[in-house]
């Protein structure tokens, strides 16, 4: 409806590791890809994640994570979105996963999970196709 | 419940959706905003204004904890720039204010300049209006890093706080006209850096020759020195915006209307121009001619910019 509609992305780090290098990147490739990119830091907590993705209004979160703690951060995003009535937000995830977590990641709620290698513009057509800017509100 | 009594209510998610609304600037945006109006006036603003780094994220995060302890909401705008290649933004103001992410009592919202000059974003002073209606009693507005010009924040806050640092320029950058003019009071972060004394110096002549030659009703500008990163100074600083609340308060709440004024004939202007715009946008439009045809017509020249909006104007079809 409205071309200036632009489509807002938050990148968020969960877990206890400090590197944000790809998490940086990613940002900055959806910077490019002419997306608005909330970046928060490292060591967010999937509650801090979730509170600052409904107070920015982002249709899509990338989860960025080397650390391991994904089998229980990445799922306790996606019930914190329900629990507070906006699984209407997109969740993607990106980072080192052993390859038999993937299916259980995707099996939770996350729409897809995107390796190292994976070409930065592969990404950026991924959700150019999969994620849309929501409807306007109306009085 | 309508998305007008959400928002009343301090719901965050109605919020969150009508501010996007506003920056996207969807045209049913008009009859939320003129519901919510007569709800706004309660919320004191107060700005941030400086050139990149130098620490209004780090002060705006200190102030929302001096607020927070005193039991007051707050309400958080920060603005980032907008590629001007891409139309992309990364906005990271956020980072330094995750202590606040768990807090019902504070909203944060990361905006992109998406073009606009001033400091600003076209639509900040609407979204404010919201962040009051919803009730936030402090509403702090780091403007983008501006450089010499960019003076728009002093229209929408009511205590516009300039930041500085140690070596950002000799006396001649000092007595220069524009951002300069608009602080009601400065701030010099990073004050345990080298040149710190000299700073102060420069701007306690700027503001003393201010005084002078034009004043500011009374109001004398106080310099604070900080160290955000160290919650230094913090208190200092809460302290001198409160006086300027209180000097604003004074003499029956004259000084206040001044502000009040200023902000009323801004958002006024604001919505004239934006309408006007759609307006007459929507005349050329229904007239069945894109506005790259005009644009060519322009470029062959068998007509002219002014023409073509006189034209408008009077509505006469060509």
């Amino acid at each position: 409806m409205n071309k200036s509609r632009k489509l807002r992305i938050l990148i968020a780090k969960p877990g206890l590791d400090g590197h944000d290098r790809g998490a940086r990147v990613i940002a900055r490739a959806f910077r490019d890809a002419g997306f608005e990119v909330v970046y928060t830091g490292c060591h967010q907590t999937p509650e801090q994640i979730v509170s600052t993705a409904i107070q920015e209004d982002v249709d899509l979160i990338g989860l960025s994570i080397l650390s391991g703690a994904h089998a229980y951060s990445f799922p306790r995003v996606i019930e914190l979105l329900k629990e507070n009535n906006a699984e209407d937000i997109t969740v993607i995830g990106g980072g080192i996963f052993p390859l038999e977590d993937i299916p259980v990641l995707k099996e939770a709620g996350i729409k897809e999970i995107f390796e190292p290698g994976t070409k930065l513009h592969e990404i950026c057509a991924w959700v150019d196709q999969n994620v849309k800017p929501r409807q306007a509100m109306v009085a | 419940m309508g998305i007008v009594d959400q928002i009343l209510a301090g719901d965050v998610r109605a919020t969150a959706r009508v501010l996007r609304d506003i920056d996207d600037q969807v045209p049913t945006i008009h009859p939320i905003l003129k519901q919510l109006y007569p709800h706004t006036g309660k919320a004191f603003i107060i700005g941030f204004t400086g050139s990149p780094g130098v620490g209004k994220s780090t002060l705006v995060d200190q102030l929302t904890i001096h607020y927070r302890k005193q039991g007051l909401t707050v309400g958080i705008l920060a603005v980032d720039p907008t590629s001007p290649f891409t139309g992309g933004a990364i906005l990271g103001d956020r980072i330094r204010m995750q202590r606040h992410f768990l807090d019902d009592g504070v909203f944060i919202r990361s905006l992109a300049t998406r073009g606009h000059f001033g400091g600003l974003t076209k639509s900040t002073n609407d979204m404010i209006n919201v962040l009051d209606a919803m009730g936030k009693d402090i509403i702090l507005v780091e403007t983008v890093g501006v450089g010499q010009d960019e003076v728009e924040i002093a229209n929408s806050a009511h205590t516009t706080v300039l930041v500085t640092i140690p070596g950002m320029g000799d006396e001649v950058q000092a007595i220069k006209a524009g951002i300069m003019e608009i602080g009601n009071i400065f701030v010099v972060n990073k004050a345990d850096r080298e040149g710190s004394r000299k700073t102060i110096r420069e701007l306690m002549n700027l503001i003393e020759l201010g005084l002078r030659h034009q004043g500011q009703n009374g109001w004398e500008p106080p310099i604070i020195q900080t160290e955000a990163i160290k919650s230094r100074g913090i208190e200092e600083l809460g302290e001198a915006i409160q006086k300027h609340r209180d000097f604003l308060l004074a003499n029956d709440k004259s000084n206040l209307r001044d502000v009040l004024v200023k902000r009323a004939r801004t958002q006024l202007l604001e919505v004239l121009k934006e309408e006007a715009l759609r307006t007459l946008m929507k005349r050329i439009e229904t007239r069945g001619i894109a506005l790259d045809t005009l644009v060519d017509q322009i470029v062959e020249k068998s007509t002219d910019p002014y023409s073509v909006v006189q034209d408008l104007l009077n509505n006469e079809l060509p």
